[in-house]
């Protein structure tokens, strides 16, 4: 079984990779300053030309690239071909505001389905697999980008979309799938609905799961892994960048793997915009250099990691970058403490609960409050309510200890906090509706 | 001894009905039942005809349930009968987690389902003063 999709890339030395990027990134920024008006405009409000751009040791003198841009230049502003060379669109959702518009040529959906095969090899995945694509098909970018990657490894591609779960279960027995691509919350409520049915590891043939579009934790991931008797590995991406296969997990399952001879990647501090060393956390900055129609260049992710050069265990040299902690936007800020909904799970997680939980947030008389509702199960059910108040105490502690300050525990049945099929809805903050 | 089944049920109307009701639909019959709760949740304790056929009935439902190991004691139905047993209790330092009330009732007994901190010493204790207690089985208990 081959290690590695594309060897030349992925385990290339460090003054190949960087002279390569240096050669795209220079392409890139002519081009969008030839053809996007934004850009230039950007560019030269900063005081930058493309001469000031020789090598990837000059992007940090580019502009900043954020979400709003998108916003103010919808649909088709950032766009950086003519729409007749574009054969595909996808758009985020827009829970958070207006939605976005990305664009692919031929060429963008190529490197694209490359990315994504890296990240299915790196899985152990080969043309000998089933992929069974539960990520929704459509404007989001899950199901046709693992889509791209499975066909382009020449998998047998099972496009199933997301939803109805039983009918998952059906088709996850009956075609023999090997590998699972889907949000890690949907991953774990297939696992439990098979659980329910009386079914094992064993009933099915699964060995590994891609999982990403969500924030997600190492408990998260032993208990998916435990449940489907399977290696559940990371995968990061973002529509504004091209979609799922912008990184990816190897079998070390440490951190992941940038496709940085596509994407470059780095940290900057969210407050300044400097640029941070290998090790510090910082918000991620991403800048395409090699994709034709929607090249954004510098994009604020608003998503907190790490990134660290080297060589990896697995061979790859690419640069990896550690599981987001959450995405600024998802960051509560709670009487001036700052929370990511990512801690409490872990904290969930380790004493025995499952990942199903909400988090409410609600402010009375100028104080917030904060409430963890989750969901009861045998492991941790006593029959004397002495003891399920302990459970609730216990749990206080250790999210007051985590927090600094007091939540509310509360114990509700199996199934009643909603399962998504897609992106979990982790944290209900009404503080904002107050606004 | 007799095994109880223990289910979780939270804080919200019509949720012991459509327990009972699931329990009913598995043709099982009830034969004692208590319930322990506070703001938020609760435990439905109960004694049911066949424990299996329950448990999956419940299971289907999604409930969370366990069966635990209770004692039903034979009170004699006279006045003072059951402060006798819970005197002998306290005086012997056997501590009650919970205790109920069974429905229907023996010649003259009537009959207390009892979860203890200490089950041996319990019947010790009752059999050494001529208590009786009942067996899941003489109950009609599967």
């Amino acid at each position: 079984m081959p290690k590695y999709y594309q060897p030349e890339m992925e385990t290339a030395p460090r003054a190949l990779m960087r002279a390569l990027q240096s050669e795209r990134l220079v392409k890139t920024v002519r081009r969008v300053w030839e053809n996007v008006p934004f850009y230039k405009a950007r560019m030269e409000e900063a005081g930058v030309t493309p001469d000031d751009i020789r090598s990837v040791d000059d992007l940090y003198k580019l502009p900043f690239t954020c979400k709003q841009d998108l916003r103010d230049t919808y649909p088709y502003g950032l766009f950086a071909v003519p729409l007749k060379d574009v054969v595909r669109l996808h758009a985020s959702s827009g829970t958070t505001g207006k939605q976005i518009v990305v664009g692919y040529t031929r060429e963008d959906l190529d490197l694209w389905a490359d990315c994504a095969a890296r990240a299915l090899t790196a899985a152990g995945g080969s043309d000998e697999d089933i992929v069974h694509i539960s990520y929704g098909y459509g404007l989001f970018t899950g199901g046709l980008g693992l889509d791209g990657g499975a066909m382009r490894l020449g998998a047998t591609t099972v496009p199933v979309s997301s939803g109805n779960t039983q009918r998952q279960i059906t088709i996850l027995r009956d075609f023999g799938s090997t590998i699972l691509c889907c949000t890690p919350s949907y991953a774990l409520h297939i696992a439990e609905v098979l659980r329910d049915e009386g079914l094992t590891p064993a009933d099915i043939s699964l060995k590994a799961g891609i999982f990403g579009a969500e924030p997600w934790t190492e408990e998260m991931r032993a208990q998916i892994e435990q449940m489907l008797g399977i290696k559940a590995y990371d995968i990061y991406g973002l529509t504004e960048i091209t979609g799922p296969g912008v990184a990816f997990e190897c079998s070390e399952q440490s951190g992941m793997h940038v496709n940085e001879d596509h994407f470059l990647v780095e940290v900057v501090n969210p407050d300044t915009g400097e640029p941070l060393p290998d090790g510090e956390q910082g918000e991620l900055v991403f800048s395409c250099i090699t994709k034709q129609a929607f090249p954004i260049l510098r994009y604020r992710t608003h998503d907190i990691g790490v990134i660290r050069h080297g060589k990896c265990a697995c061979g790859r040299t690419l640069v990896k970058m550690t599981k987001p902690r959450g995405r600024t936007d998802d960051m509560l800020i709670i009487r001036g403490v700052n929370v990511f909904p990512s801690q409490i799970e872990s904290v969930l997680l380790q004493l025995g609960y499952t990942a199903n939980y909400q988090i409410l947030v609600d402010r009375a008389n100028n104080f917030d409050s904060i409430d963890v509702n989750v969901e009861m199960n045998p492991g941790i059910f006593s029959d004397t309510v002495r003891g399920l108040v302990q459970k609730e105490r216990e749990l206080e502690e250790a999210l007051k200890s985590l927090l600094g300050i007091s939540a509310k525990v509360h114990l509700l049945e199996p199934n009643s906090i909603e399962r998504s099929t897609g992106k979990a809805v982790r944290v209900i903050d009404k503080r904002k509706l107050l606004d | 001894m007799a095994q109880q089944l223990s289910v979780f049920v939270q804080n919200k109307p019509g949720k012991i009905a459509a327990i009972t009701r699931a329990i009913a639909d598995a043709g099982v019959d009830l034969r004692a039942l208590s319930i322990a709760d506070t703001t938020d949740f609760g435990v439905l304790r109960m004694l049911v005809s066949d424990l299996e056929l329950a448990k999956q009935a419940l299971a289907r439902h999604n409930c969370v349930v366990s069966a635990t190991g209770v004692t039903v004691v034979a009170v004699p139905d006279v006045p003072g009968g059951l402060a006798r047993v819970l005197t002998l209790l306290s005086e012997n330092s056997v501590d009650i987690e919970y205790m109920y009330s069974l429905i229907g009732r023996g010649e003259n007994k009537a009959y207390m389902v009892f979860r203890v901190s200490d089950e041996k010493k319990l019947h010790t204790l009752l059999a050494e003063n001529g208590l009786d207690t009942v067996s899941g089985e003489e109950l009609g208990l599967r």
